[in-house]
């Protein structure tokens, strides 16, 4: 018989590591599996860290993290073809109360948290591809690799291996993740000296300017963009239902470089050089989406889960804490001496419903489908919103009661009456 | 070059050679029976391209977002999997 394990983590995302850490910590023994040359080489995010999430796996994070920016200001942009009407939230640092987002460059912040995962007594194989789980009596006792020999077998399997879910799907664990259910981003890194960065966004050497974009540059199709700053490189990048792609008119990349050519985003990123281009599949089926996750020695923690609140673009803290929480609920059950079986592990499922990942997702649970119908969210009202701008702001000697008239005239022509009244209706739906 | 081979020139690959882990289960079916050919337009790494009617697929610059494998989901007709362990797309930033 092989080697056996408490648990084997499939993955070193931040699900993964944060499984990992958590398990290894409490004294089991714990392997994990990554496909990548080092952890964080397969994985893609935008990024945002959100500290409060990685808090609760490594206490004191913010002192060693490798961070890039603490977010100061979130500007919210909606765009028609040339223009843009937007908001901004500026906030202060204050002494008391740490920042809880920080821009992050997502290799930088896998390695580092692995690093804390193997010392911790983690043993982490990198470049071992997870083919197959094996089963025993319809349990799942371990897994089967390209790379290690052998089969490998533990207590549970915890799979945090990433938004296609490949493992518990051949598994039958799950079904199929669907075109509808999924977003695809595609990111460019865009590198500039950090002085040009700060003199283009009015931030300091320790602030960083988040801007999140919806309107005419994802070409109707449901999806939205976004510009963070690192400490000397922008992430650019937009993403759209995979389903939207797939009805055609433009490609991914074309799509990102319109989207460089629109005039308030070219000139933040001028002169800058591409260091990398990244494309990755967001779940953004919301919780209708979200498959069983747990069963007879196994649990899904992190985007194969579909924990993605793609309303807030939170996807890495709901990761961290669903495979924390997949930890705690294993190392109970071993402290009980209690078998990792389905109505064991239910516990998990528990955890996380009476916790941020759960109760924000059912919160927009009609949002994906609702905003997916409505390409008008998209089109018609950032186009109408960006003319209402310039036609008030224009100063040409007409009267403001006669541009009101136009504007509300506008509005009426391209929606109608019943046609804004149930567009109401749907973003309250959306968003309560 | 084309855009998005300038775009991929910029990131760093290890491809293992002849192993290639995507491949078209049917030729005939992309040729004959799939319209859309929705795998050409969708990757975003153009791995796919039209040939004379019919889809060839070149796996090297692949970004293994898993992409076509959800959209080809009229004929189901890509066999999907990851690289072998260590091999394909190696994000410095991600």
């Amino acid at each position: 018989m092989a080697e056996k394990f408490d648990a084997i983590v499939v993955g070193a995302g931040p699900a993964g590591n944060s499984a990992a850490i958590v398990l290894a910590r409490a004294g089991l023994k714990v392997l994990q599996l990554e496909r990548g040359e080092y952890p964080g080489s397969k994985n893609v995010q935008g990024a945002i860290l959100y500290a409060e999430a990685l808090e609760q796996v490594i206490p004191n994070c913010r002192r060693q993290a490798p961070l890039e920016r603490p977010i100061i200001e979130q500007r919210m942009w909606v765009l028609d073809d040339e223009t843009y009407v937007g908001s901004n939230y500026r906030g202060v640092k204050k002494k008391d109360e740490p920042p809880t987002r920080y821009t992050v460059i997502r290799a930088n912040v896998d390695r580092w948290m692995s690093k804390k995962a193997t010392d911790a007594g983690v043993l982490l194989i990198c470049e071992a591809t997870v083919l197959d789980l094996i089963k025993q009596d319809g349990k799942v006792v371990g897994v089967r690799t390209d790379r290690v020999g052998g089969d490998i077998f533990a207590d549970v399997v915890v799979l945090a291996d990433g938004v296609n879910s490949l493992i518990a799907t051949k598994a039958g664990l799950r079904p199929t993740i669907k075109a509808a259910d999924v977003a695809l981003a595609v990111k460019e890194m865009h590198f500039l000296p950090k002085e040009v960065i700060e003199q283009r966004f009015n931030i300091a050497n320790d602030e960083g300017v988040v801007i999140e974009m919806f309107g005419k540059i994802t070409k109707g199709m449901m999806g939205t963009a976004f510009l963070y700053t690192n400490r000397e490189s922008i992430a650019l990048g937009i993403g759209c239902m995979a389903d939207d792609f797939k009805k055609g008119g433009i490609t991914p990349y074309d799509m990102l470089d319109e989207m460089k050519k629109h005039p308030a985003i070219k000139p933040l990123i001028a002169g800058s050089e591409v260091k990398e281009y990244s494309a990755h599949l967001i779940p953004e089926g919301g919780y209708k989406a979200i498959p069983q996750v747990h069963g007879d020695g196994w649990v899904i923690c992190g985007d194969s889960g579909g924990f993605v609140n793609a309303v807030h673009r939170e996807g890495s803290n709901l990761a961290m804490a669903s495979g924390r929480m997949a930890a705690e609920t294993i190392i109970k059950l071993k402290e009980e001496g209690k078998p990792c079986t389905a109505p064991h592990l239910a516990a998990y499922r528990a955890a996380l419903e009476s916790s941020f990942v759960m109760k924000d997702l059912k919160k927009y649970k009609e949002m994906p489908e609702i905003f997916h119908a409505n390409p008008q969210f998209f089109t018609t009202y950032p186009e109408l919103l960006n003319k209402a701008a310039a036609t008030m702001l224009k100063v040409d000697n007409v009267d403001k009661k006669t541009k009101q008239k136009e504007i509300a005239g506008e509005f009426v022509k391209r929606r109608s009456y019943l046609g804004m009244l149930g567009d109401a209706i749907k973003l309250v739906r959306s968003f309560r | 070059m084309s855009k998005v081979e300038e775009k991929l020139f910029e990131n760093r690959y290890r491809v293992d050679e002849g192993r290639p882990h995507i491949a078209i289960i049917n030729a005939d079916v992309c040729e004959g029976k799939c319209t859309a050919k929705q795998c050409t337009y969708c990757c975003p790494a153009a791995c796919y391209a039209l040939e004379d009617g019919k889809v060839v697929l070149t796996t090297d610059g692949c970004l293994e977002c898993g992409t076509c494998r959800v959209i080809c989901d009229d004929h189901f007709n890509i066999e999907w999997s990851y690289p072998r362990g260590g091999f394909g797309i190696l994000y410095k930033f991600g």
